[in-house]
C-alpha cells in the first residue's frame, strides 16, 4: 500500500507526482528521494532507502526512475512487481516509456494512476478492465509508417514490405485512437534469450546460462484466441526424452497464469486469449548444456615487457555460429592496467573500430559472419606497471588487464534451439483484413565474460 | 478495499474480519476463508492481499492447518513473484510447529528464488538475494549445488556483487569449495578496490572451515604487493590467527615483507598486533617494529601508536635483548612528547608496570593467543526458521537486521511484548546520578536487621528457576509518573546492592524489570517491577526464599526509597 508515487527523469526532474494518502507532511518527497539517491555511498543499495518514517523503493526503466513510497513494512516483491507492471502499462498506453512520451501524455498517465491505485491500494492492472475507464487518448510523436525500413539490415531482393517490419513497429500505443479506424490488427511474438557465459583463462567453460522469454504484444481485440506451437522435440528437465535426436532441452519453464496447457504435454502447443498489450507467455532457463557451440571464442595472447613498459595484446576472436548466421553490434570491452598512455592497433577488417576510453579498450565490430575469425593487435605503453617482480618480458597477464566482456546480438537465432513453429488465430476478427503476425527470434548477451 | 472479486464476497470478508469474536466464530471464518481461497480469477494483487490477511488466522487443529496448506499449494507455483513469496511466508508461519513442512516449502521456493536472482530487473535480483541470505542462515546447504548462479558478472552494480559474494561465502561446502575459492580469488584482483576487499574478507570467512586452502590463497595475494590488497589480507590474517591457531605457522611465514605495502591505519594495527603476539616466530619482527618506532613522530593515527606500545612490550617479554633499547625510546617519546593523551596514558601505565616488576607485566600482557571457542560461538548462529519467518517477504531482509533495528526506532514506541534482554548486556555507561540524589539514596534507613551483600550475582537461569518455585511474599503498588530511565534506575539500585537481572528497554510497553538481592544471612529477595502503559503506578512483587517478615519489610522500604528518589529526579 503506497503513499506516493512519482516518476523522475534521469536527472531527477519530476515528471509525474501523485500523492495517494496525503501523509507527506509537507515535504518535497521527490526532492528528498533524489538527494538521498545521489548521496548514497558505494556499497549501499539504492533499491530500498529509508528516511524518517518513509521507505522509498524504485526501479529504473529506460533511464527513468519510478518511485513508490510507503510507511508500512510491505512485501518488496509485490511492490517491485507493481512498479514493473506500471512501467509496462504506461509503455502500452503511450507507445513506449521514455521522458518524451511521458511529458506528452501527462493527462493520460494521471488518469491511469487514478484507476490503477485507489488510496494507495492496487485496484487492477489489467488492460481489459482499464479500457472501460480511460478516456484520454495517447499522443504519438509521428505516425507509424512501414516505410521506415532503413534500420533493418537486409540485403537486396529480400526487402519486401510485407515480410519485414522495423523493430520499432511494436512501439505504438495499444489502444486504438477513436479517429483512426484503419488500425492494423497485428500481433508480435518475440522469443528473446539472454546468454551469460563465463570462460576461465585456460579456455575451460565455467558457467553458461540462458534465460529465455516468449513475449507477446497484441493489438488484436481481446478475446481472440491464439495458439502458439513450439518445437515438438523440446524437453523440459533433464530426464525427459522426446523425438529421436539429442533434442532441444530446457531446465525449467514457467507460464503466465492465463495460458492453457492442455495441448502442451502432447504437442507443445500453448493456447491463450491474450488481452491487448504486452504479456510474457513463457519463461524458461537452461544451464550448462547448450546444444550448439558457444557463439564466440576469444584467444588472447599477452606480452609485456616490464622494463620498457610495453604491453602487446593480440586478440583473436572466432565466431562459431553456423555460416549463414551473423552477429550484430559486437563490442569487446577489455579493461586495461592503470596508466595506459598510447594505443596502436592493427585490425583485420576495415569496418572495425578500436579506441581507448575510461581505462579500457573498446573494440567495435558491426557485423561478424558465422564461422569467421577476426583479429586485432594492440600495442600500448604502460609506464610503471606493477606486478610480480621479474626482469624481461613475460607472458602472464599483468594486474589490471581485466576480463574481456563481449556484448552482441544474434538475430534469428536462439541459443537453446527453441523455435516457434506457428502462430494461429482461432477466428478472424470481424471486418478487418487478415491480421499480421510477426514472429521474431533473438538472442543477446547478458554477461559474456572471458578471463585473460 | 483491494479489488478481490465480486462485491458480496468483499462484504463477507469485511464482516468476518471486523467481528471481534472472529476466533470464536471459527466455523463462519473458515467458510469465508474457503470461499476466498477458491475464488477463481483473482488477479495477482488480490491473491497477494488474501495471503496477507490469512497470516492472522490461527488454525485450531492440525487437519485444519493441512487443509489450508493444501488449498494454498497452487499459489506456490504462480508466475507472480509477489504471490509466490506471500504463499511461502504464509506456509512458514502456519507450519511453525512442523519444521519438515517448512523445509519442504523452502525447497519448493528454491526455483522461483533462483529465477528471480537471475532476473533482468536488478531490483528484483537484489530483493531475492537478500532473501536467499536469510534462508541460508537456517539451511546453509540449501543452495550449495547452485553456487554458479551467484557468480558475479562484470556489469552488475556494486551492491548486487557484494550480496552475491556474501552468499557465496555462506553456501560453501566440501564439493564446491574449490570452485568457489577460485572464483573469489579472481575477484580479489578486481579493479574496484572495495569489491576486491570484500572478496578477501569473504575468503577470510571461508577460512574458518577450510583453513589451509584459504591461507595459501591469501599468501599468494600478498605476493602481488598491492596496497589495498595487502592491508585487508593482513587484517584477515589477524582475525584468522585468533580463531584458528593452527594456521599461525603459515601466517608467520607469509608476513615478512608486507610492511612495505601498508599505509592505512587498520592494516598497520593488524600487522603490529601480529608482530607483538607472535613475534617470537617471526625472525625480523624487532626490526619491523623498530622501523615503526623510528617513524612514530610522523605517525598520524593514535590507534597505531597504542597498538605499537602494547606489541613492543609483548615482544620485549620474549625477545628482551633486541627490544630493550627501542622500548625505552618509545616510552620516552610517548610520555614526554606525545600530544594525544590516550597514548600518553598508556605509555605511562606501561612504564609504571615495568617499574613494578617483570612478573606483573607478564601476568597482564601474556593473554591467550587465540580463542577457537569464539569461532564456534559465532557459528552457532544457525537460527531456526521460526526466528525470521515473520520477516520473510517484508522489507526487513532487504535492509538487514542491524539497519532495521535502527530504522524501527523512528516508528515510535510500538506495542512490544515484555522482553528480557540478556543478563550479560548491562549498560555500564549510563547517566550519572546527580549529586543530591546520591546523598539521599545513601542515607537509607540503616535498618540494623538488613545488610545487603554487594556483588552477589545470580545467573539468569538460577533466578528464573527460583522465581517460579517461590510464591509472592509481598505485593504493592507505587505511584509513578511517566517513563522509566533504566540506566539511572539500575545504577541507583546498584548503590544499595540490589542487582538487576533483566530490565526492559526504555519506552517498552509494558515495562518490566527483575531484581535480586541477598542479605548477609543468605536470604534471597527476588523482585519484579511492572509498569503498565496506561497506569500511573508501578507494581512491585517480591519473593523471599526464607519467610522473614522484618527483613522483608526492610527490603521493601529500601526499594521504595530508591524508586521514590528516581521518580523525583526526572520530574
Amino acid at each position: 500500500m503506497i503513499s506516493q508515487f512519482f516518476i523522475l527523469s534521469s536527472k531527477g526532474d519530476p515528471l509525474i507526482y501523485k500523492d495517494f494518502r496525503g501523509d507527506s507532511g509537507g515535504r518535497d518527497v521527490a526532492e528528498l528521494f533524489y538527494r538521498k539517491l545521489t548521496g548514497l555511498s558505494g556499497d549501499e543499495s539504492p533499491v530500498v532507502m529509508h528516511h524518517d518514517d518513509r521507505h522509498f523503493i524504485h526501479i529504473r526503466h529506460s533511464g527513468l526512475y519510478l518511485v513508490a513510497t510507503t510507511s508500512e513494512n510491505i512485501s518488496p516483491f509485490s511492490l517491485l512487481e507493481l512498479l514493473s507492471r506500471l512501467a509496462t502499462l504506461l509503455g502500452d498506453y503511450c507507445g513506449s516509456l521514455n521522458e518524451g512520451t511521458i511529458s506528452r501524455n501527462v493527462a493520460l498517465v494521471y488518469e491511469l494512476l487514478d484507476e490503477v491505485l485507489d488510496y494507495g491500494y492496487v485496484q487492477t492492472t489489467s488492460m481489459e478492465m482499464l479500457r472501460n475507464f480511460i478516456q484520454t487518448e495517447a499522443v504519438v510523436s509521428k505516425p507509424f509508417s512501414l516505410f521506415d525500413l532503413s534500420s533493418v539490415g537486409l540485403f537486396g531482393a529480400e526487402t519486401q514490405q510485407s515480410k519485414v517490419a522495423p523493430s520499432s513497429a511494436a512501439s505504438r500505443p495499444v489502444l486504438a485512437s477513436r479517429s483512426d479506424q484503419s488500425q492494423k490488427n497485428e500481433v508480435f511474438l518475440d522469443v528473446v534469450e539472454r546468454l551469460s557465459v563465463l570462460i576461465a583463462s585456460n579456455g575451460s567453460l565455467l558457467k553458461v546460462d540462458v534465460q529465455g522469454e516468449i513475449r507477446l504484444k497484441s493489438f488484436l481485440p481481446s478475446g481472440s484466441e491464439m495458439r502458439i506451437g513450439l518445437t515438438e522435440e523440446f524437453c523440459v528437465g533433464k530426464s525427459e526424452l522426446r523425438g529421436y535426436g539429442p533434442g532441444i532441452r530446457v531446465d525449467e519453464v514457467s507460464f503466465h497464469s492465463s495460458v492453457l496447457l492442455e495441448e502442451f504435454e502432447s504437442h507443445r502447443i500453448l493456447r491463450l486469449q491474450p488481452p491487448q498489450g504486452e504479456l510474457t507467455v513463457m519463461r524458461y532457463q537452461l544451464s550448462d548444456d547448450l546444444p550448439s557451440p558457444l557463439p564466440f571464442r576469444l584467444f588472447p595472447s599477452v606480452q609485456w615487457d616490464r622494463g620498457s613498459g610495453r604491453l602487446q595484446v593480440y586478440l583473436k576472436l572466432r565466431c562459431d555460429l553456423p555460416p549463414k548466421s551473423q552477429a550484430l553490434n559486437v563490442r569487446l570491452h577489455l579493461p586495461l592496467p592503470r596508466g595506459v598512455v598510447s594505443l596502436s592497433q592493427e585490425l583485420s577488417g576495415p569496418e572495425q573500430k578500436a579506441e581507448l576510453g575510461e581505462g579500457a579498450l573498446h573494440w567495435h565490430l558491426p557485423r561478424v559472419q558465422g564461422g569467421s575469425q577476426l583479429s586485432g593487435l594492440f600495442q600500448m605503453d604502460v609506464p610503471g606497471l606493477p606486478g610480480p617482480p621479474g626482469q624481461g618480458p613475460s607472458t602472464s597477464a599483468p594486474l589490471g588487464l581485466g576480463p574481456a566482456s563481449l556484448s552482441f546480438e544474434l538475430p534469428r537465432h536462439t541459443c537453446s534451439g527453441l523455435q516457434v513453429r506457428f502462430l494461429r488465430l482461432a477466428f478472424r476478427p470481424c471486418g478487418n483484413a487478415n491480421p499480421h503476425k510477426w514472429v521474431r527470434h533473438l538472442s543477446h548477451s547478458d554477461a559474456y565474460v572471458i578471463r585473460i | 478495499m483491494p479489488y478481490l472479486g465480486s462485491e458480496d464476497v468483499v462484504k463477507e470478508l469485511k464482516k468476518a474480519l471486523c467481528n471481534p469474536h472472529v476466533q470464536a466464530d471459527r466455523l463462519r471464518y473458515r467458510n469465508v476463508i474457503q470461499r476466498v481461497i477458491r475464488m477463481p480469477k483473482l488477479d495477482q494483487w488480490g491473491q497477494a492481499e488474501v495471503l496477507n490477511f490469512l497470516l492472522r488466522y490461527q488454525p485450531r487443529s492440525e487437519e485444519e492447518l493441512f487443509d489450508i496448506l493444501n488449498l494454498l499449494d497452487s499459489f506456490l507455483k504462480s508466475s507472480s513473484p509477489g504471490v509466490v513469496m506471500g504463499a511461502t511466508k504464509l506456509f512458514l508461519i502456519l507450519a511453525k510447529k512442523f519444521p519438515h513442512v517448512q523445509t519442504d516449502v523452502l525447497v519448493q521456493v528454491k526455483g522461483p528464488l533462483l529465477a528471480a536472482c537471475s532476473s533482468e530487473s536488478r531490483e528484483l535480483c537484489f530483493a531475492a538475494l537478500c532473501h536467499v541470505r536469510q534462508i541460508l542462515h537456517s539451511l546453509p546447504g540449501h543452495f550449495s549445488s547452485h553456487y554458479k548462479k551467484f557468480f558475479c558478472s562484470y556489469s552488475e552494480p556494486h551492491y548486487i556483487k557484494l550480496q552475491k559474494v556474501e552468499v557465496l561465502c555462506e553456501l560453501v561446502n566440501d564439493e564446491n569449495v574449490q570452485q568457489v575459492l577460485e572464483e573469489l580469488r579472481g575477484y580479489c584482483t578486481d579493479v574496484s578496490a572495495d569489491f576486491a576487499q570484500a572478496a578477501i574478507f569473504a575468503i577470510g570467512g571461508i577460512a574458518r572451515t577450510y583453513t589451509d586452502q584459504c591461507v595459501q590463497i591469501l599468501t599468494e595475494l600478498l605476493g602481488l604487493r598491492q596496497e589495498h590488497i595487502t592491508t585487508v589480507v593482513v587484517q584477515t590474517f589477524r582475525d584468522l590467527v585468533w580463531l584458528c591457531p593452527q594456521c599461525t605457522e603459515a601466517v608467520c611465514q607469509a608476513l615478512p615483507g608486507c610492511e612495505e605495502n601498508i599505509q592505512d591505519s587498520e592494516g598497520k594495527q593488524a600487522l603490529i598486533w601480529l608482530l607483538g603476539v607472535h613475534g617470537e616466530r617471526i625472525p625480523n619482527a624487532p626490526y619491523v617494529l623498530e622501523d615503526f618506532v623510528e617513524n612514530v613522530k610522523s605517525e598520524t593515527f593514535p590507534a597505531v601508536k597504542m597498538e605499537l606500545l602494547t606489541a613492543l612490550l609483548r615482544l620485549f617479554l620474549s625477545r628482551p635483548a633486541e627490544c630493550q633499547d627501542m622500548l625505552g625510546r618509545l616510552l620516552h617519546y610517548c610520555i614526554e612528547e606525545e600530544k594525544d593523551m590516550a597514548v600518553r596514558d598508556r605509555g605511562l601505565f606501561y612504564y609504571r608496570l615495568l617499574l613494578a616488576g617483570i612478573d606483573g607485566v607478564k601476568q597482564i600482557l601474556c593473554s591467550p593467543k587465540s580463542d577457537p571457542s569464539l569461532g564456534l560461538l559465532e557459528d552457532q548462529a544457525e537460527r531456526p526458521v521460526n526466528s525470521w519467518a515473520s520477516d520473510f517477504n517484508t522489507l526487513v531482509p532487504v535492509y538487514g537486521k542491524a539497519r532495521w533495528a535502527t530504522i524501527s526506532k523512528y516508528q515510535g514506541p510500538e506495542r512490544r511484548g515484555p522482553e528480557l534482554p540478556n543478563a550479560a548486556s548491562f549498560a555500564t555507561s549510563g547517566p550519572l546520578i546527580p549529586e543530591e540524589s546520591k546523598e539521599t539514596v545513601q542515607e537509607l534507613p540503616d535498618s540494623g536487621a538488613l545488610m545487603l551483600v554487594p556483588n552477589c550475582q545470580l545467573t539468569a537461569e538460577y533466578f528464573e528457576k527460583t522465581w517460579f518455585s517461590l510464591k509472592v511474599a509481598h505485593q504493592q503498588v507505587f505511584p509513578w509518573r511517566g517513563a522509566v530511565h533504566p540506566d539511572t534506575l539500575q545504577m541507583a539500585l546498584q548503590v544499595v546492592n540490589i542487582q538487576t537481572i533483566a530490565m526492559s528497554r526504555a519506552g517498552a510497553q509494558p515495562w518490566k524489570a527483575y531484581l535480586s538481592a541477598q542479605d548477609d544471612t543468605g536470604c534471597l529477595f527476588l523482585t519484579e517491577l511492572l509498569l503498565e502503559p496506561e497506569n500511573s503506578e508501578m507494581q512491585i512483587s517480591v519473593k523471599q526464599n526464607e519467610p522473614r517478615t522484618e527483613t522483608l519489610n526492610s527490603f521493601i522500604s529500601v526499594l521504595e526509597t530508591v524508586l521514590g528518589t528516581i521518580g523525583d529526579i526526572k520530574s
